[in-house]
């Protein structure tokens, strides 16, 4: 703030919340909807207040799903998106951390090889190599399970190079202290390379597992068994069914159920999630 | 590549800690990737009985396909329309929140959770407020005399995915815009507020200009998510139609490959991509590390 403009300041002000509540807008229209009875969407449009239905909606959703269309209750596809979002989390922290301990605590033959072996991953995102990845999966016996889900996702180079950056600003005293007192490689890694990880662990854990609760197209290929349905995948099979058979309370409820997960981590963690954020993206 | 000066002396514990991470990349990229690449070069008949080597035959179909050309030039829409909106709203909301002393962090917290939302439910949450019998923007803009209907025409439905990818990446860019203009000198613009320029003069020759390489690097980072990520906004919202007007690339793959199961021209689609993403990957890591500089 270089000078004071009382009349700038109020545009700032207003500015900003024009931006918040365009921002908030779909996510209130949501909230909005998935509290009405089944007869408001005939009516024409879309209340702006709150009906009195919300109970009645979650509960519905939450123990049954739109069995209609196939969907199993919410309460088991979130169980599933939790299962997967921790299982390529903790898979990418631990196989990352061990990589770059690695690459950066030894010196052996085709180093270089493995790193750009590491470095390769990040260029081929799921989406653009679908269908072997999908005939791999299918001939390794991996569909429709929580390893299928997972395994496929978990290689990471961000994460990778992220700790390997880490590492290379550890004190070298660290190492030669840890040899002189007679610690193997296995010992200086659970006892002085993890603890001082842990805060670039905690930041990195907030970032992937947002990414791997909003997993999309994965699941989708890979899951035709409902009960390996994941939330955000189960949502896109009831809004298909919405447009013959308008269940818009009750695919909102949904929406709101699936989105709140990652939203709250990101409110109570936010200052790990910028950290990691930041950090994470090269 | 540096180690430590002093390294641990193993011989097989190195490749013992290598061996998950690698594994994985073998099995499932490489691997998958090779066989992009191989059955890019194979046609089957229509029946799956017959499977033929054609060469670059795949390739050449798809540069004469008006469906695929399509498909570019919808990308190309798509990805620019994206990175422009989210971009320029996130730049107006940062360059904002950055005169704010007490209210700074309220507002980012109030700007950064769509990062939170997976793009197929960004995509859901704009489908409802734009639909076209109950929802509520369609509702205002038919008082103002236009009728929406992503359904029949695409150009609304390419709007509509662009506002939805648009939306998600706000937050994304807004924290990196704030980063950037925090790191910015106060004593330049202290300087030049002093000779009198104005707030927007010292936004557009100051503070702009000090910001770009931000701006490079979120442009970079802003078209691999309009061209990779946003798979689930059309998926889950418009399918790619009304008549293919929002085909992008890696919805063509999927579409083409899995339902259409046209295996050669959807492996010879992937590698194109695959292309792609290692020109953008270069890009992003050539000219991030020397910065554009002022």
């Amino acid at each position: 703030m270089v000078e004071n403009r009382p009349w700038g300041n109020l545009l700032a002000h207003l500015i900003l919340i024009v931006g918040v509540a365009l921002v908030i807008f779909p996510v209130y229209v949501a909230v909005i909807a998935s509290t009405q009875g089944p007869g408001e969407f005939l009516r024409g449009t879309l209340p702006l207040l709150p009906g009195g239905h919300a109970l009645e909606n979650y509960s519905a959703m939450w123990q049954a799903g739109l069995s209609r269309v196939g969907a199993p209750p919410v309460g088991q596809m979130l169980w599933n998106s939790f299962v997967m979002a921790m299982a390529i989390t903790l898979g990418k922290l631990s196989i990352s951390l061990l990589s770059a301990f690695a690459i950066v605590y030894f010196r052996f033959p085709f180093r270089l090889v493995f790193f750009w072996l590491i470095f390769i991953t990040l260029m081929l995102p799921v989406e653009v190599r679908i269908i072997p990845t999908f005939q791999v999966v299918a001939d390794l016996n991996m569909l429709n399970s929580f390893a299928g889900l997972s395994i496929p996702l978990i290689a990471s180079a961000t994460a990778t190079f992220l700790f390997r950056q880490f590492f290379m600003t550890i004190p070298e005293e660290l190492m030669e202290a840890a040899r002189v007192d007679g610690a193997g490689p296995l010992r200086f890694f659970k006892d002085i390379l993890l603890p001082l990880s842990v805060t670039n662990i905690a930041a990195l854990f907030v970032i992937l597992f947002i990414y791997g609760w909003n997993q999309y197209l994965w699941p989708l290929l890979i899951t035709t068994d409902p009960n390996y349905y994941t939330i955000v995948m189960g949502i896109q099979r009831m809004t298909t069914a919405a447009d013959s058979d308008p269940q818009w309370h009750l695919i909102m409820a949904t929406v709101v159920m699936a989105a709140l997960p990652p939203v709250l981590v990101i409110l109570f963690m936010q200052r790990l999630f910028v950290k990691g954020l930041t950090e994470t993206e090269k | 590549m540096q180690t430590k000066q002093m390294t641990f002396p193993s011989r097989w514990l190195p490749y013992a800690l290598l061996a998950p991470q690698v594994a994985i990349t073998l099995v499932f990229f490489l691997w998958p990737a090779s066989q992009a690449l191989y059955q890019s070069l194979l046609r089957q008949d229509a029946f799956g009985l017959r499977t033929t080597f054609v060469g670059l035959d795949n390739f050449a179909r798809l540069f004469d396909d008006p469906g695929y050309l399509n498909a570019v030039s919808a990308t190309a829409v798509f990805a620019v329309g994206t990175t422009l909106l989210s971009m320029g709203m996130a730049l107006l909301l940062a360059a904002t929140v950055n005169r704010m002393l007490r209210s700074r962090e309220s507002y980012t917290t109030l700007l950064v959770w769509p990062y939170a939302i997976a793009p197929a439910i960004a995509g859901v949450l704009w489908w409802f407020i734009f639909n076209p019998s109950i929802g509520i923007v369609p509702y205002i803009l038919e008082i103002l005399g236009y009728r929406w209907n992503h359904r029949t025409s695409g150009s609304d439905a390419m709007l509509l995915v662009i506002f939805a990818a648009a939306w998600k990446q706000i937050s994304y860019n807004f924290l990196f815009f704030l980063a950037g203009l925090q790191s910015i000198p106060q004593s330049l613009i202290e300087a030049a507020a002093i000779d009198g320029a104005s707030p927007f003069k010292r936004f557009w020759t100051i503070v702009f200009p000090l910001l770009s390489p931000t701006t490079f690097f979120l442009m970079v980072v802003n078209v691999v998510y309009a061209m990779f990520d946003t798979f689930g906004v059309i998926h889950a919202t418009t399918q790619g139609g009304p008549a293919q007007a929002t085909n992008i690339l890696v919805y063509k793959v999927y579409a083409d490959g899995f339902v259409g199961l046209n295996l050669g021209s959807s492996a010879a689609q992937s590698v194109i991509l695959m292309a792609i993403v290692v020109v953008l990957t270069v890009i992003q890591f050539r000219f991030i590390e020397r910065r554009v500089n002022y």
